[in-house]
């Protein structure tokens, strides 16, 4: 039986919802949905999704793992509310997207050079540093995602906006050489690598 | 002393509600005493009020008064203040017909008080022609319920006639009680969650419960007032409601007759053969099954898992597929949706979460997810939660194997795809179980040629003939002339209006439940039973009275013919839409009161006139078109005669006036019972009078009719196709004869309606037959 034929008959099994479910935050709400598209038609950036949040639901149920979890679609959510406020039956949607999204990363299957996903990187290094994030350094990390000459070029296209922001003292060059973090970082890098080992305790493995 | 001069014809005229300041009192009670030749005329300022309702009565006891026109509002208005039944009463509407329905200003009081005037002339010459209707006394009360059928509904019809205090007789053909539903394993549940029920995907929702019937049953069978006839059928129904002698016989030939006052058809269903869908192959796989089957299996189940039929393997994976063979627009396949089969299968694929665990698939391919009812969507979001998935997509095609093959068309991600299951369950749709139509070799004709009626007939002839040819069965065997059984609507359900008067059928005193008047589940039938019984036990108390049922309730007047004048022609036995018309030895037609419903469609069927009313007749009718005044073709006063359904035209004119809204003084309206009780000779007689327009204002007629009684406005339409030939011999236009559609709601519309007659005679002249 090739590969693709057994992919096929897999299709429609609880198998990948069941894991949705377990591993997903907000996973268990996948099943409640009831099809009536109002998520997709809502949601102000739809239109650039590859799948809309109701296909995203469907395409779980129909157990279609890869295509899910390596989708941008949840990566472009703006986390606007607009789903979750008219959903009839009350899905955390943008929570649904957000858990995906994680996920996705978690098993690295991500696609690469997602804008948003990297962003979310940077963010996230920045921030375990010092216990805090630095504005100036998350820019600058931003700037120079691409490489370092479309970095300078985009310093430069923002520097006025950036001496302004200097001279109402909302941006300190000083915070370049190290910055300000919280008074035990170590203890945060504690916190929360315990908290990752818990989660990673929790997750289900579905392989 | 001859009878004519017991008779006392006496006009109260009431003067109040703005009557007295609007019209020329003085002008109407003259017109009344010497135009309408009135012994008694008498004024009141409130003839509603107790004082003015003891004055008419007063009259009755002591002045002989023997006939009665009350001058005032509507006939719809002050109904039980005017409920005077033991003389010959008529209604006068000169308060929502005239003066609501015209402007208070100087030029139009002329024209205002002539059509006052007109109303209380056409009223005492309608009064001369009326006498007090009184009952046959063709029967008496008989509180025999008889109940075919023996399942949820029949059972539910029979406990609720029984607890009212009546007697039931409950026929059932099959050995047992309880139809489909003692089939089933679990039934969907009645009820929805509880109020504050979070909407979570833990929620407590409600469950698959058990279906009730065993205990239904036991009631059935320890009721004292309930007899039960297993393994029987009504061979012959005869007579009228409140004396129908009934034939039950069992298979084995013994008969019982039994005298009933009424009759509650409660034939449920059959589900639709999946042999006619050959995609779906159910006949080549002992694992592909009827959603009845699926029940079967589940009980089967005992406490273990449930297994397929084919060779006993624990199901893993089931697949449903809904509407199969239903909402088609295929020749033999189901055009209609049965509406619960959606709640069925979500039921169904909790048995296998219950039984066989969360790890067995659960897959409903749905197109339109339905599940009507309180519980409805707290039982789908049941199914979500537990696991049921549904997947909006076409089944194209089940191929038997090993395990079975379903190809279907995803809909929501637009895309084929193809799954290996267990098992699969068709959800196929009810077919209602109705005796033969009575009218479908009439309809069949309908707007064919001479040739093709001609090859049609022929078709039928032979397949009556054919022995082998399949039969509908009959299920009432009624000895009406017009049909064994109960007339069809659609597809096989019997017809009756599902919105205005859901159980009552085409035949009277026999009633129509469950899926045998429309598709539907356990609870709906239930309340459905209940209905019908309700309508059953009425029909027992009315019959015993003389009482008409649905639509003119209390009716005491009923048709009778004059026999010397009659052709044997048929006309009224064919087109009653009640079939309440026999005929006799002598082949004169035969009436049976408690059948009849009073709408007068066989006196304006009969050609040449000798059916009638006491208080409704040609005589009636063609006295007020008289007694209207023609103005002389100079005065440029049009006339226009306006025939309104009493139920639904009539009530949009008087509405029309309460709201404030312009009739044309033209006008002048006569109430009729239906449409189809007018006689051509009102049109004839009016065009000879010289009114110059005539408006028959009549419901809707086709297959979603508006018609209280059916067929009336349909007949109403068909005979008036014929006006145009007599148009033709006056040498009139067309144009002055119309018959419209007109709903209880058409307020501004009925009286454009009006309008635009009035302008269209503008624009045609006069009638040249003023004299």
């Amino acid at each position: 039986m090739s590969e693709m034929n057994k992919a096929m008959i897999e299709q429609y099994r609880n198998s990948f919802l069941s894991e949705v479910e377990a591993n997903v935050e907000e996973g268990e709400w996948v099943k409640m949905c009831m099809q009536c598209g109002v998520c997709s038609g809502s949601c102000p950036l739809g239109k650039h999704w590859a799948h809309p949040p109701q296909e995203i639901f469907m395409m779980i149920r129909a157990g279609k793992r890869d295509e899910v979890l390596t989708s941008d679609s949840m990566w472009m959510c703006t986390s606007c509310y607009n789903c979750i406020v008219r959903c009839p039956r009350q899905l955390p949607i943008t929570h649904i997207m957000h858990g995906l999204a994680t996920y996705a990363k978690k098993l690295g299957l991500t696609p690469k050079n997602q804008p948003t996903a990297k962003f979310a990187e940077i963010f996230w290094n920045n921030m375990m540093k010092k216990g805090r994030v630095n504005e100036l350094k998350l820019g600058l990390s931003l700037y120079f995602k691409d490489g370092f000459g479309p970095g300078i070029k985009e310093a430069l296209r923002n520097k006025d906006l950036g001496m302004k922001m200097m001279k109402a003292k909302r941006m300190a060059a000083s915070e370049f050489f190290g910055g300000h973090g919280v008074k035990d970082v170590s203890g945060l890098q504690k916190m929360i690598k315990k908290a990752q080992e818990l989660e990673d305790a929790r997750m289900k493995k579905f392989d | 002393m001859s009878e004519v001069a017991e008779k006392k014809f006496a006009a109260y005229i009431c003067t109040g509600c703005g009557i007295g300041d609007r019209l020329d009192t003085g002008e109407l009670e003259q017109t009344a005493s010497r135009d309408g030749r009135m012994n008694v005329v008498k004024m009141h300022e409130m003839l509603c009020n107790k004082e003015g309702v003891q004055m008419i009565r007063d009259d009755i006891a002591n002045d002989g008064v023997t006939h009665a026109v009350i001058v005032g509002c509507s006939r719809r208005a002050k109904v039980e203040a005017f409920d005077i039944t033991d003389i010959a009463m008529t209604r006068c509407n000169i308060r929502e017909a005239v003066i609501w329905a015209r402007p208070d200003t100087d030029e139009n009081k002329k024209t205002t008080q002539e059509m006052a005037n007109d109303y209380i002339r056409m009223s005492c010459g309608e009064i001369k022609q009326m006498n007090k209707p009184s009952p046959s006394g063709q029967q008496g009360r008989n509180p025999n319920v008889l109940v075919v059928g023996g399942g949820v509904t029949g059972m539910t019809a029979a406990l609720e006639a029984a607890e009212a205090g009546y007697t039931v007789h409950l026929v059932e053909k099959t050995g047992a009680l309880g139809g489909h539903v003692a089939q089933l394993h679990k039934r969907v549940p009645f009820k929805a969650a509880p109020v504050g029920t979070p909407n979570s995907p833990d929620a407590n929702l409600p469950m698959p419960e058990d279906t009730g019937i065993a205990d239904m049953i036991s009631a059935v069978e320890g009721n004292d007032n309930i007899k039960v006839y297993l393994n029987s059928t009504i061979t012959k129904t005869s007579g009228a409601p409140g004396r129908f002698s009934v034939d039950i016989s069992t298979e084995s030939g013994d008969t019982t007759t039994e005298n009933i006052g009424s009759i509650v058809q409660a034939t449920g269903f059959k589900l639709y053969d999946p042999e006619n869908l050959p995609e779906f192959n159910y006949a080549g796989s002992p694992d592909i099954i009827t959603n009845l089957e699926m029940e079967a299996l589940a009980n089967a189940a005992g406490d273990g898992p449930i297994k397929r039929p084919s060779d006993g393997k624990e199901v893993t994976s089931v697949l449903f597929v809904q509407d199969a063979g239903q909402n088609s627009s295929d020749e033999d396949r189901l055009p209609y949706d049965s509406g619960i089969g959606d709640l069925v299968s979500i039921k169904q694929a909790l048995y296998f979460k219950h039984h066989n665990g969360d790890g067995c698939d659960t897959t409903i391919c749905y197109n339109n997810l339905r599940t009507p009812g309180a519980p409805g969507e707290d039982f789908y979001r049941s199914g979500q939660k537990n696991g049921v998935i549904f997947t909006k997509s076409d089944v194209k095609e089940v191929t038997p194997g090993d395990s079975l093959t379903v190809k279907m068309h995803d809909k929501i991600l637009d895309e084929d795809a193809e799954v290996k299951v267990d098992l699969v369950v068709l959800d196929l749709g009810m077919v209602p179980n109705s005796g033969p139509d009575p009218y479908a070799a009439n309809e069949a004709l309908e707007g064919m040629s001479d040739e093709e009626r001609a090859e049609e007939l022929e078709a039928q002839e032979a397949h009556a003939a054919d022995e082998n040819s399949i039969k509908v069965e009959s299920i009432l065997n009624l000895d009406y002339r017009q049909g064994t059984d109960l007339p069809h609507l659609k597809h096989g359900f019997t017809d009756s209006h599902f919105i205005c008067f859901p159980y009552e059928t085409r035949r009277t005193g026999i009633y129509a439940a469950g899926p045998v008047r429309r598709p539907m589940d356990i609870r709906q039938a239930m309340d459905d039973a209940t209905g019908a019984a309700m309508k059953a036990i009425q029909e027992i108390e009315n019959a015993a009275q003389g009482r008409a049922a649905h639509p003119r309730v209390g009716d005491l007047s009923y048709p009778s013919f004059r026999k010397e004048g009659c052709t044997q022609c048929k006309r009224c036995t064919v087109e009653c839409p009640f079939g309440a018309i026999d005929e006799d030895e002598e082949r004169y037609p035969q009436y049976n009161e408690s059948r009849c419903r009073r709408c007068g469609t066989c006196m304006g069927a009969c050609p040449v006139r000798v059916i009638s009313f006491e208080n409704y007749s040609v005589n009636t009718v063609g006295a007020q078109i008289k007694e209207c005044d023609i103005p002389e073709e100079w005065d440029e006063k049009p006339r226009i005669l306006v025939l309104a359904c009493e139920n639904d035209a009539y009530p949009a004119l008087d509405q029309a006036a309460i709201s404030g809204v312009e009739i044309s003084p033209w006008a002048r309206v006569v109430p009729v019972r239906c449409l189809g009780s007018t006689s051509l000779s009102w049109v004839t007689d009016a065009l000879n009078n010289g009114y110059d327009g005539i408006i028959m204002m009549g419901c809707k007629r086709g297959d979603d009719y508006q018609c209280h009684f059916v067929r009336g406005s349909a007949m109403a339409n068909e005979r008036m196709a014929k006006v145009g030939d007599t148009l033709e011999s006056l040498n009139l236009e067309p144009e002055r004869v119309v018959v419209e559609e007109v709903a209880i709601t058409d307020i501004d519309r009925a009286p454009q309606l009006i309008q635009d007659m009035a302008d269209t005679i503008e624009k045609i002249g006069l009638s040249p037959f003023k004299f």
